[in-house]
């Protein structure tokens, strides 16, 4: 068994020293108050303010939790808690696009359909809520992905399936995919899961901007991808700006 | 060209809205706050109208510029609003007398008992087309003159004034104690006891019987016109439409024709069903009501069945027994088990309204054994709202002598799918969710937008319409059957819990 890390234990003893203070601390203060050099005492205050978990007060200098550290505990969002607040706008974004709406989260290296919105015509349509999707060949999953490495975690090392000659199949491609999602912040895939159709998502983040699933829209990939292959820019507008408003409502601040 | 919108304000039981649509109906901003339950004593519900007031004048210009609009970009405002609630002011300096009186609130069972027993009783059903019961106004507010010293000169003077949450908010949108309208609406007047079903108008005698001073009334006005325009919250918007609730539902629906229903999930759950220009009476235990009055227009009337508590038993669940921390996890606690495990939870709050109407009936849990985990107990909350909605469409059916075809349905709950499922099973129907959601604010901006020409007719509303989810039933008969016998059973056990001159 290895031995424990100094420097976490040491990061930990100060993580308590703040939250037990009531107000914040100075470099100096934390030092004494735990026996530690001034410089060591510095270099793990700045790590930790790196990662959200303390931060410095501009005018004081002084220390204090971050709201990362103070949220940590919160990012878990229910799925039927998504649900009931993305509703609004999943409504409003099916409306937009006059394309079926669904909002996915991982689960177990796939993407768990937790809400559906029929597309806007009237027509004969079930209810998908509860299926799993694959990750690969979904803009759902890319987006998740791109996003929530326990996804690409669980999906290093499988066997990538093939759905229609366009699916991406080798991890070079999907890393690609992947690579430009994050560039562009959205994901789109044409016909590489069901011949003739199409989606395109984008990602909801909860608290503090984690990615907590994914939005999309799918339908027809003439109407997604009218001309010559490429992406109707207004949609992909449509479904970051739900996205946005989800994650706004969410709390994700700044996203 | 310049984008212009509707808003709506959505007064419900426990926080108010404020929600922007474009022209197709859709939601472009919504704001939302909480506003304090106030639980002085068992039974007692009370809200303070003021902070229902601040609450409404900080949402509204938020709404505004969350979607980066101008109020001049806002053509109409309508307002939908929790019923029966009753709230009492002072004219001259804008302040509620005391906290305004909830419609679950039952201090008057013992005041209604009395003026059941009084001469020219049967009057209230006859002339209002409603029960005498503790949910209505009237009672309500004739309890407040009777507890408030000074209060019945003051205002038969009028100098206090009475309103249900949309007169009130129109009084303070339009100036308050600078010029401020005093007006309600036909369908939130249909539901104090104190206003002809037939005629629309304050009953001479219904005043009379309860006591009531008729200078304290405000004007009733048809659902959609204009009352005037806002010189406070959204100066210069004109304020065009006010509705029940559940009204606004149901048109929000658009069951603009003769026979369609919709029910709508929130803290209670309410089933309207349109019954054209003739005022339907029920033999089994639902409310004649006002569905909506478009100006100069014939009033189109509804069948209502009421059921107390629904959404409130899954708060209830999670504020009171602390097993679930968002109502939404209800669904996820209940996934846990297969079934109900025998348990049934009868949620009789405040008595029981549709179609019982057992002011006696309280809660009750039964089929209780060491099996049942807090699993089962979600399941048993869910389910109660399902079975209430049957008791409910059965009524419906009986009174119409037609077979409910499909039940539209809104409202927060309709987010939860196993709830959704679980109504379809027990109908058996299919359940059908249209686009948006939020049918309540959309009935309102609806009826704000036709009074001032942003949308010309019915039609083009309807065309606004469409489904977004639909549940069909998958339960097989039998075991619908035997679960709905079990129901009833445990139903039957709430009845007479609370005895004549005891309190609950």
């Amino acid at each position: 068994m290895p031995g424990s890390v100094q420097s976490i234990e040491r990061a930990a003893a100060i993580l308590r020293l703040l939250a037990r203070g009531s107000g914040r601390l100075g470099v100096g203060e934390i030092s004494t108050s735990l026996g530690l050099a001034k410089g060591t005492t510095h270099g793990i205050l700045k790590t930790l303010q790196d990662v959200g978990f303390v931060e410095q007060d501009k005018a004081s200098g002084k220390y204090q939790l971050g709201a990362t550290l103070l949220h940590l505990g919160t990012s878990y969002l229910d799925v039927n808690e998504l649900r009931s607040r993305a509703i609004n706008w999943a409504d409003a974004l099916a409306s937009r696009s006059g394309e079926a709406v669904r909002i996915g989260t991982p689960l177990d290296g796939k993407v768990l359909v937790v809400h559906h919105v029929f597309r806007p015509d009237d027509s004969l349509q079930t209810l998908d809520t509860g299926t799993l999707l694959p990750v690969h060949a979904t803009a759902l999953g890319k987006v998740l992905l791109a996003y929530d490495s326990g996804v690409a975690a669980e999906l290093a090392g499988a066997t990538l399936e093939q759905y229609t000659r366009r699916t991406l199949v080798t991890p070079a491609a999907l890393r690609k995919a992947v690579a430009e999602v994050r560039e562009t912040g959205w994901a789109g895939e044409a016909e590489e899961f069901a011949a003739g159709q199409a989606s395109i998502a984008a990602p909801i983040r909860g608290y503090g901007g984690y990615v907590v699933g994914a939005i999309s829209i799918a339908g027809s990939v003439d109407r997604l991808y009218p001309s010559a292959g490429r992406v109707d820019q207004s949609l992909v507008t449509f479904v970051q700006n739900a996205s946005r408003a989800i994650s706004r409502d969410l709390g994700a601040g700044r996203w | 060209m310049v984008a212009r919108y509707v808003m709506s304000v959505d007064q419900g039981t426990t926080s108010t809205r404020c929600i922007l649509f474009d022209h197709g109906g859709r939601l472009v901003s919504v704001t939302q706050r909480e506003h304090r339950q106030r639980y002085p004593k068992p039974g007692w519900v009370e809200h303070d109208a003021t902070e229902i007031w601040r609450n409404l004048e900080h949402m509204a210009p938020e709404a505004l510029s969350r979607a980066g609009v101008d109020a001049s970009q806002v053509v109409a405002l309508g307002i939908a609003n929790q019923r029966e609630t009753t709230v009492l002011w002072d004219r001259h300096t804008g302040n509620p007398v005391g906290r305004a009186v909830v419609w679950q609130d039952t201090r008057t069972d013992e005041l209604v008992e009395e003026f059941a027993g009084q001469p020219g009783a049967e009057l209230v059903l006859e002339r209002s087309g409603l029960p005498l019961a503790t949910y209505f106004s009237a009672p309500r507010l004739r309890w407040l003159l009777d507890h408030t010293p000074g209060l019945y000169e003051r205002a038969e003077r009028g100098d206090v004034l009475f309103g249900t949450m949309e007169s009130w908010l129109v009084w303070n949108l339009t100036g308050g104690v600078d010029g401020g309208v005093h007006v309600t609406d036909v369908t939130n007047a249909s539901r104090t006891l104190l206003m002809n079903i037939e005629t629309l108008r304050w009953d001479k005698d219904l005043l009379e019987f309860f006591g009531i001073p008729a200078a304290m009334l405000p004007e009733i006005r048809s659902n959609a016109e204009l009352y005037g325009t806002a010189t406070k919250a959204v100066p210069g918007v004109r304020i065009s439409a006010a509705l029940g609730d559940q009204q606004a539902a149901l048109f929000g629906q658009t069951c603009f024709a003769q026979g369609e229903a919709k029910c709508t999930y929130g803290t209670g759950s309410f089933l309207l069903l349109n019954t054209g220009t003739v005022p339907v009476r029920s033999s089994h235990g639902l409310l004649t009501t006002v569905g909506y009055r478009i100006g100069d227009e014939p009033a189109v009337y509804a069948l209502e069945g009421s059921i107390a508590v629904t959404g409130s038993l899954v708060q209830w669940f999670r504020d009171s027994l602390g097993l679930i921390t968002t109502a939404p996890e209800i669904e996820t606690l209940a996934r846990t088990v297969e079934d109900n495990g025998g348990c049934y939870i009868v949620p009789a709050f405040s008595g029981l309204f549709a179609p019982h109407w057992r002011a006696d009936a309280r809660g009750i849990i039964v089929g209780l054994t060491s099996y049942i985990t807090k699993g089962h107990l979600a399941r048993a909350v869910l389910e109660a709202t399902g079975w209430q909605t049957r008791e409910v469409v059965d009524a419906m059916n009986a009174d119409s002598g037609l077979e409910l075809s499909t039940l539209k349905v809104d409202g927060g709950m309709t987010a939860d799918n196993l709830l959704m499922q679980f109504i379809a099973d027990v109908l058996p129907a299919p359940v059908v969710r249209p686009m948006v959601a939020e049918t309540v604010s959309l009935g309102a901006a609806y009826a704000a937008g036709l009074a001032v020409g942003y949308w010309p007719d019915l039609e083009g509303l309807r065309r606004n319409w469409h489904r977004a989810a639909q549940w069909l039933p998958s339960m097989d008969a039998e075991r619908r059957e035997s679960e709905y016998a079990n129901w009833k059973r445990a139903v039957e056990r709430t009845f007479g819990w609370v005895r004549p001159n005891h309190t609950a």
